[in-house]
């Protein structure tokens, strides 16, 4: 049986273009950051300043490039396996444009220098609360549509983007708690360390929350999509999913060692983060198995590649995270380029290749294709961006191990052995290597611009008719 | 009932939750529901435009 009406695609394809949009935008100034660490002369002004700069590349690529895959997939994902077309399309298409203002704002803004100071949490406060009514429409589009689902199960990945909506909504709200003192300018309500450990709580949680679980979501409904068959264990999903919510919350104070904050609570934080492993690799393990049976596909499928490469990622970036959250280990990697390298891992390896497969999966859904321009351009892409980030993570491991050894290194009489600009100096060759795996991980998403101009030019934007779900099983 | 109290009850609460789930989500009872809703995101395929050589095995 089949209804007249189709899925609202509309806000799907403008937040599907926009991220390979902002994708551009804040790689760009990622590799802008990273050449300035190798030639300083590049911060000829206040407003390009590294300090100004980099904030503006943390929010661009985490916010605009992330968010709006994170928007275009789960409204692309909730309609699909719901059954059914968005509750309130008029509000989607405020979080769409309400988005995009915010993303324009924090390009402005941060480059003056008006900040909040809290990391990826810098803007200002009358940009945040134009954050929060955005995230409350997302919330009301987002659970009004699981609401009038036409089917009895909400589907594993929906948990999964719902689980994400609702944290990022709390951890905004409490992070953001500020006492404006002019139009550009607030102070945290909270002081001291208090205010150091509500800000990773927040920190901490974004990782857990914005860059792991909404983007589990995309890869329990693309990854068993693209592979052809239903995810690997259905029943552990479920466990991943409340594990995952169980523990998370907790791991905040590993970003605080050796620091003022009580040291009990530090080690509370270490616990948790080493029990996260569990979650994170059943997850992970749930996705690759979901390839069982069908691993000849990845010969020849770039698509498929680029989301069983980023599981790969996703565990190693899971388990390097608890390692380093040991105390021990932490003395070691802390303020170094490591931290660089491990986020780097988990960005570019696991949220952006993640992100970069189900893009390529929806933009010739979106316009009645049936696979993009060109499939060799998408195998370009794939291996220019895995030898990018291989190059950027390795570089910077080293570069954190070697400056972890000299900062502590002591001579006999209990002197440092290294000044800090030896370690800087020893840096430089590694900085050049990171700007390199940058610039290739750039190249490759102006691979992914040309070909989605070439796959939507042209071709008439298409809206899949809704289905009536099938006869139970 | 001091603060302490009601953390400690309240994490042991939220690990007996847990353990629940655990339960719940492997025991026989669920294992149907699971199948059904694990095939959900095929259960619409015939909408797309140009559905290519599907090879998406429906269940």
């Amino acid at each position: 049986m089949q209804s007249q009406a189709t899925y609202n695609y509309g806000v799907v394809r403008q937040f599907a273009v926009m991220t390979v949009v902002w994708g551009i935008v804040g790689m760009l100034v990622g590799v802008i950051i990273a050449a300035q660490l190798v030639w300083p002369e590049l911060n000829f002004a206040e407003w390009f300043h590294f300090g100004r700069l980099r904030p503006l590349h943390t929010n661009a690529v985490i916010f605009a490039f992330g968010g709006c895959a994170l928007f275009a997939t789960s409204y692309y994902v909730v309609q699909r396996t719901c059954h059914t077309t968005l509750f309130a399309p008029a509000l989607a298409s405020f979080t769409f444009w309400g988005w995009q203002l915010v993303i324009v704002l924090a390009a402005i803004t941060l480059p003056l220098g008006i900040t909040s100071g809290k990391e990826y949490a810098e803007l200002e406060w009358p940009i945040d609360i134009l954050i929060t009514l955005v995230w409350v429409s997302y919330a009301v589009v987002f659970f009004g549509t699981v609401a009038k689902r036409k089917t009895s199960h909400i589907y594993v990945a929906n948990w999964f983007y719902g689980g994400f909506i609702l944290t990022v909504a709390l951890l905004h709200v409490v992070n953001s708690a500020e006492v404006p003192v002019s139009l550009f300018k607030s102070y945290s309500a909270y002081a001291g360390v208090q205010d150091a450990m509500v800000q990773w709580w927040y920190g901490h949680n974004a990782v857990g929350f914005f860059l792991t679980a909404g983007f589990l979501g995309m890869m329990y409904y693309f990854v068993p999509k693209q592979a052809g068959r239903p995810v690997y264990s259905y029943r552990l999903s479920v466990v991943h999913f409340w594990a995952l919510i169980f523990t998370y919350m907790w791991a905040g104070p590993h970003h605080l060692h050796y620091t003022a904050l009580p040291d009990w609570t530090q080690s509370l934080g270490m616990a948790f983060s080493l029990i996260l492993l569990a979650p994170s690799w059943g997850g992970m393990i749930n996705g690759v198995m979901t390839l069982s049976g069908a691993w000849h596909k990845l010969r020849d499928d770039p698509i498929l590649k680029f989301l069983v490469t980023s599981l790969a990622f996703y565990g190693m970036s899971t388990f390097e995270g608890p390692m380093m959250s040991i105390k021990t280990v932490n003395a070691l990697s802390h303020y170094t380029d490591w931290t660089i390298g491990h986020v780097h891992s988990g960005a570019l390896g696991w949220v952006a290749m993640v992100s970069i497969g189900s893009i390529y999966y929806l933009l010739p859904k979106l316009w009645g294709r049936s696979e993009m321009y060109s499939t060799p351009l998408i195998t370009l892409h794939f291996w220019v961006s895995t030898i990018g980030v291989v190059l950027y993570i390795a570089s910077m491991w080293v570069a954190g191990v070697m400056q972890g050894l000299m900062w502590r290194a002591t001579n006999a009489d209990g002197t440092l052995t290294y000044a800090f600009v030896e370690s800087v100096k020893a840096s430089y060759p590694f900085w050049q290597i990171r700007l390199l795996g940058g610039i290739l991980f750039l190249a490759g998403m102006f691979i992914m611009f040309y070909n989605m101009v070439r796959t939507i030019s042209g071709q008439k934007a298409y809206n899949a008719p809704v289905l009536a779900p099938a006869a139970a099983h | 009932m001091d603060a302490i109290t009601i953390h400690s009850l309240s994490t042991l609460v939220s690990f007996i939750l847990f353990i629940g789930i655990c339960w719940w989500a492997f025991s026989g009872h669920s294992k149907h529901r699971f199948e059904e809703a694990a095939q959900l995101p095929f259960d619409d395929e015939d909408g797309d435009k140009d559905v290519a050589a599907s090879d998406a095995n429906k269940g």
